[in-house]
């Protein structure tokens, strides 16, 4: 695999994000994308956050139609173990500061 | 290729009619997955550090130049590279060994099955997993968007591309189906012993 030109890493990892200020929402944002079914991003919606058909159906047509969605907010740690989790199940996913 | 995709029968279970033909394929695919998704070099051979092979950390972990790949395992920071790139080396061997015991769950159910194929329910998230990256992987290969399906669909039956559209628009039924079978969204039952 070729080196694509990440910087090197000092570790300069902002910690002081969730030290000095708790209550900092992140979320978690789903991607839209050509391959995965409607019916698909609907059922991991509601596998995976619990969420009700209406409400995983909204957020998927948010995916679909304006090209994303937040679909969850907490802390940055939550947000990273629910992106690992739409990556595992294929999902285009990141997280961000709330804006 | 015939249209009999998932079904959950009477009894609960979640099963797949499909020939010896659709089998081989899908056998076929599924293999090259499990190549494709197996990391180049190993991190963890002779003189790895431990520590990082038992909490999972691959040191080496990067994102790839090949879009199927990128796309199987992508960023987790938008617009923060080092963000990503640290995410990437905690979380992408276990990404990866997840799609390879899928992957593996599903080669063991198409070898001890006939032409009836019944799951379990984790096999069946197996199932929805693999067919999930083979079509990511299929999509990226032809260079699938959002308003090109229907361009692919009228492909004449000489184009290369042809062949490879359609077994990803197969795949595309079965997840689909599957799909419906596990959330009941379509009751759609089947005799257990048809």
């Amino acid at each position: 695999m070729g080196y694509v030109g990440i910087a090197p890493v000092e570790l300069e990892r902002p910690e002081t994000d969730s030290v000095t200020a708790p209550g900092t929402p992140w979320v978690t944002l789903v991607w839209n994308d050509p391959v995965n079914l409607m019916s698909y991003v609907t059922y991991v919606f509601m596998t995976h956050f619990g969420y009700s058909k209406d409400k995983a159906q909204k957020l998927m047509s948010d995916v679909h139609t304006k090209g994303r969605a937040a679909v969850s907010n907490g802390t940055r740690e939550e947000m990273e173990i629910d992106v690992t989790a739409m990556h595992s199940y294929g999902l285009w996913a990141t997280l961000q500061k709330d804006d | 290729m015939a249209a009999y995709g998932f079904r959950r029968s009477f009894g609960g279970r979640i099963v797949l009619r499909c020939d010896e033909g659709e089998r081989g394929m899908l056998a076929h695919l599924l293999r090259q997955l499990v190549e494709f998704v197996t990391p180049d070099e190993d991190p963890w051979g002779p003189g790895a550090d431990p520590l990082a092979q038992l909490v999972g950390i691959d040191p080496d972990a990067e994102r790839s130049d090949d879009p199927a790949l990128a796309r199987l395992f992508p960023d987790a920071y938008a617009d923060d590279e080092e963000a990503s790139s640290e995410f990437r080396r905690f979380t992408e061997r276990t990404l990866r060994d997840t799609k390879l015991a899928h992957a593996t769950t599903v080669l063991a159910c198409l070898e001890r099955s006939g032409d009836k194929l019944v799951l379990g329910d984790g096999e069946a998230q197996a199932w929805l997993g693999s067919l999930n990256d083979l079509r990511l992987t299929l999509g990226s290969r032809l260079g699938l968007e959002e308003d090109n399906h229907e361009l692919f669909a009228s492909l004449p039956e000489d184009d290369p591309a042809f062949a490879l559209f359609h077994v990803y628009d197969w795949l595309t039924y079965l997840q689909e189906t599957l799909v419906r079978a596990l959330s009941g969204f379509a009751a759609e039952l089947v005799e257990d012993d048809d």
